[in-house]
Formats: C-alpha cells, sequence, structure tokens
C-alpha cells in the first residue's frame, strides 16, 4: 500500500536542496478555501459533509494537476499510518482527528496534498524543500485554479475567501518556513528574532518536536494576518525581509561560534556524532539535539564524511510512527528507543568509516 | 489602581465592559476573569483557536453591549453568536454578513486593521476590466518595490499602472 512505500523514503522537502537550505529546512504554503453552498464543518450534518468529501474527492482527482493524485480516506487506515502521514507533514493532526467523512488527496511528488474536511472544507498545501516560496506559490495557484474552474469557493466581494474562522479570511492563506537556527540558540540571540516575529505579527512554533513549545533548534515562522494584503505581498515579506534577515542573523552567530569558539563548537559536533554512532538506546528529543549539531557541522564544513540529505533523512526515519512503521511492528517507547538508535547507527555506518 | 471584581470582591477586575440594560440604561461592570467566564462573559481557555478566544475576549470586553450582540442569529444556518464565541468557528459563509456589525471589529483586530480582500479573486468573478482592487494592488507593490531598491520591478510597476489609468 501507497503508505508503506511512502514511509521507507525521506520526504521530498527532506532532500536538502533548494535556495538557502543550509537554515531553510522547508517553505510550505497553505491555501483553505470552502465549496459555497454548503455550511462550514461545524454546521455540517453527517450527510453533508459526505457529499463535500465526495464532490471534492472527484474534483480533485479528476483535475487538480496532471500528476496522478491519490485520495486517501483518512477514517478507513489505521492510526500508525495515520501519524506517518502527520510525521510527513502531508496532513494535520486535526485533519486525523475530524468527525465524519475526512481525506487527503496527495500528488504524486508528494509534495502537494488536498486535505478534505479538516477545520475548511479545503486545504491545499505545497511544501519544498529549502527557500522556494516563488516555485510553490506558482503551483499552488495552479492547483487552485484549476479547481476553482470546476467548484464555487465561497467568495465575498468584501472579504474574500471565506473560511469556518476569520482568522484565516481574505486570503485564506498561510505562508511558512522551518528554519534550522542553531547558531542564534547556541549566542542566545534567539529570543530577539521571536520578538522581532511576533511585532511583524508572524507566529513562532517549535518543530520536529513533541507539541507546539518553541524547543529544540528547529523553529516554523509563518504569517497570521490573511486580509487586506495580496498574496504576493505576504510571500513577498517573507522573501525580502523575514527570511534574509534571520538567515544573515544565523550567519553571523555561526561566524561568531567559528571565530570566537571553534574547539567548543568542534567538541559540541564530534560529541553529537560519537553519540549518535554509538548509543543503544536514544530518546527523539536527543535525537533531534544531536542531529542538529551535525546538521551545523555539516553546513560550516567542520565534518565532511556525512551530507545533509542523510541527516535531514533520519529526522523523519527516527520519528515514532516511522520507526515502527519500517520496524513492520508496533513498539513501546522503550523499544522505539532502541530501534531509533539502531536506525541511526546502521544510517551513520553505510556513510561514515572513519 | 486595580479595581477588584464586583462579583467576587477578591480578585483584580481584568474584565471590564459597558452593558445596557433593558431599560436602556448604560451600567459599567468589572469583572476577573474566572467570575466573567462563570457568567459566560468571556469564553472559556481553549486549546485550539487561542488567538480567536483572545480577540473575542477583547471584543466582548470593549466593544458592543454582550446582550445585544449574543442574541444575533444566522438566518441560514442557525448559528447564534454566542456559540461562535464559544468554538471560534462560523457555521456557514451567510455568517460573515448575519454577524457583521460584531465581526468587522473583530476582523481588524486580527488583520491589522483590514477589513477588505485586495488578493486573488476566483476566474469566474474576474472582470476584464482592471477593477480598483487592481490599481489599489500595482500601487502597493509599486511602493515595495521603491522601498526595496528592486528599481527593475518598480519601472516595469509603473508602466503598468499608467497604461491602466490611461
Amino acid at each position: 500500500m501507497m503508505i508503506d512505500e511512502l514511509a521507507k523514503q525521506p520526504g521530498e522537502w527532506l532532500n536538502g536542496q533548494g535556495p538557502m537550505s543550509d537554515i531553510v529546512i522547508s517553505s510550505r504554503i497553505r491555501l483553505a478555501r470552502n465549496v459555497a453552498g454548503f455550511p462550514f464543518l461545524p454546521k455540517a450534518t453527517t450527510e453533508q459533509r459526505k457529499e463535500i468529501a465526495d464532490l471534492l474527492h472527484a474534483r480533485i482527482d479528476a483535475h487538480a494537476t496532471n500528476q496522478q493524485w491519490q485520495y486517501v480516506d483518512i477514517a478507513a487506515i489505521d492510526e500508525l499510518d495515520q501519524r506517518v502521514l502527520i510525521e510527513r507533514h502531508l496532513i494535520s493532526r486535526q485533519l486525523a482527528d475530524a468527525p465524519g467523512a475526512h481525506g487527503v488527496s496527495i500528488s504524486g511528488s508528494g509534495a502537494a496534498s488536498v486535505m478534505v474536511n479538516e477545520e475548511d472544507h479545503l486545504r491545499i498545501q505545497v511544501l519544498r524543500s529549502g527557500m522556494q516560496l516563488d516555485e510553490i506559490w506558482d503551483e499552488i495557484n495552479d492547483i487552485d485554479d484549476r479547481l476553482e474552474d470546476k467548484i464555487d469557493f465561497a467568495f465575498h466581494p468584501r472579504y474574500g475567501y471565506l473560511t469556518a474562522c476569520p482568522t484565516n479570511v481574505g486570503t485564506g492563506i498561510r505562508v511558512s518556513v522551518m528554519l534550522h537556527l542553531p547558531g542564534l540558540k547556541l549566542t542566545g540571540e534567539i529570543e530577539r528574532v521571536f520578538r522581532a516575529a511576533k511585532d511583524m505579527r508572524l507566529a513562532v512554533r517549535g518543530m520536529f518536536g513533541e507539541g507546539t513549545e518553541a524547543s529544540g533548534d528547529f523553529f516554523q515562522i509563518s504569517n497570521q494576518v490573511t486580509l487586506g494584503r495580496t498574496e504576493e505581498e505576504i510571500i513577498d515579506d517573507f522573501k525580502h525581509l523575514v527570511v534574509p534577515k534571520i538567515v544573515d542573523y544565523e550567519n553571523r552567530a555561526r561566524q561568531a561560534l567559528v571565530q570566537e569558539k571553534p574547539l567548543a563548537l568542534d567538541d559540541r559536533i564530534w560529541r553529537s556524532y560519537g553519540i549518535l554512532c554509538n548509543a543503544r538506546t536514544i530518546s527523539s528529543e536527543e535525537t533531534m539535539l544531536h542531529l542538529s549539531h551535525l546538521r551545523l557541522g555539516i553546513n560550516l564544513g567542520r565534518i565532511k564524511l556525512l551530507d545533509l540529505p542523510t541527516v535531514n533523512e533520519l529526522f523523519l526515519l527516527t520519528q515514532p510512527a516511522h520507526l515502527q512503521k519500517v520496524h513492520g511492528a508496533r513498539l513501546n517507547g522503550e523499544q522505539r528507543s532502541s530501534a531509533r538508535a539502531d536506525c541511526i547507527r546502521r544510517r551513520l555506518s553505510q556513510v561514515g568509516n572513519n | 489602581m486595580n479595581l477588584a471584581c464586583q462579583s467576587c470582591k477578591k480578585q483584580p477586575a481584568t474584565v471590564h465592559m459597558t452593558d445596557i440594560t433593558p431599560e436602556g440604561e448604560k451600567q459599567e461592570r468589572h469583572l476577573c476573569d474566572a467570575c466573567a467566564q462563570r457568567e459566560g462573559i468571556m469564553p472559556k481557555a481553549q486549546q485550539q483557536h487561542v488567538p480567536i478566544a483572545e480577540l473575542l475576549t477583547g471584543l466582548v470586553a470593549d466593544k458592543a453591549s454582550v446582550k445585544q450582540i449574543a442574541d444575533m442569529a444566522c438566518p441560514h444556518c442557525g448559528m447564534t453568536f454566542i456559540e461562535f464565541r464559544n468554538n471560534g468557528q462560523l457555521g456557514c459563509p451567510s455568517d460573515y454578513d448575519a454577524f457583521e456589525r460584531a465581526l468587522v471589529p473583530l476582523i481588524e483586530r486580527a488583520h491589522e486593521g483590514a477589513s477588505h480582500h485586495i488578493g486573488k479573486v476566483p476566474r469566474r468573478l474576474d472582470t476584464p476590466r482592471p477593477t480598483e482592487n487592481d490599481l489599489i494592488r500595482l500601487k502597493r507593490r509599486l511602493d515595495k518595490a521603491i522601498e526595496n531598491e528592486r528599481y527593475e520591478e518598480a519601472a516595469m510597476l509603473r508602466d503598468k499602472l499608467k497604461a491602466i489609468q490611461a
């Protein structure tokens, strides 16, 4: 089945390619849409949810793009498979828990997905490695146009695209970038970046971690204002202002570490490498920490026996559902920690032999 | 100076509002979070939609009369404003018109003062003639391009604007 295949490969958005991929892990755009003539989901009956899902499923398959799309009825797959899709960012936790008919269409490339009956009838998203917001916008705008030719979306002359929650109304757009900021974290300047982001009405969340707390070295930054600005203006802010600035700060922090504390930096990187190569049991949190150090070491040229895609791949393959999927069995917390350590050791022994 | 809550008289009042009595008189009320929640004036803290819960709290605390707003209902889906306030999501597209009076201040707070969409318009509604929207949009892109010293783009946008206005 499709999800079994998916779970064995790294996601396209983790391939380490694309502009600024040393700091920008991935970029993403999501559009929220609702079908005109139906209530929003809180007021939709079970029959209406089914009707909406059937209608959208058929239209997406036939018209979204030239590529092959595959529809997954979320209620029909088991919890582990749902978690695999969540870990790959193809669906949200909210979709997995939605009542009534709900599902997701996944594009052949795995980069685009359309969630049906999440918070809105339709949540289209495109995710790519590195800083590729222009390419993503072209792709998602095209998908939206094609769907719009066949489906009337709820649209208001004053408020634009209508969404169940008024915080998404207007463009219905959510632009986000996932950033790796170990330098700012180590120099203690990360709080300043957060404050600046919040001043710009951007939301900051932690990534790859449990919950949404901004712990670890990975952060997702996204817009909150969706009305009164064009899609291009919102994207331009990220392209010309937010991302270049943070990338510049992060690079400066990294250079400061190289120049002022090269020994401490190398020690940190190589200790992490040592732990990952030798641990027999390791938690998800500790894995993230050490993989972050490895990633920093690779990007600064301090460690050369690994490449970015390998480390990125491990971020995904060491997540709980992926571990269990690849392992072929349900694992409890202790077993997962052991399987995780094995997975990392195996992968690292394939690339580095020193 | 912190006012004490008028209900429990212990906690400092954090919710301040002006209610209109059935007789049409103004009545000021000052409550703490807990008492306001108990009276159904403020939504309970929710895990989802925290931003919207915050916005709604502010809205009820300093905008219009609680009762008038609470009684509003959408003729299409039957959703009441109270219901929306409690779960953060609207019932159908018509709610935007049905709740307009209460919703606009909230939308403006969520979107930096904006209450008009200027972004993408579905192709089926797009007119061949450039609209006011297009002009505003072009002007803003031009300003932005100049501000960021992208002069090539600015020149292109200026020409486009001229062509439309001509």
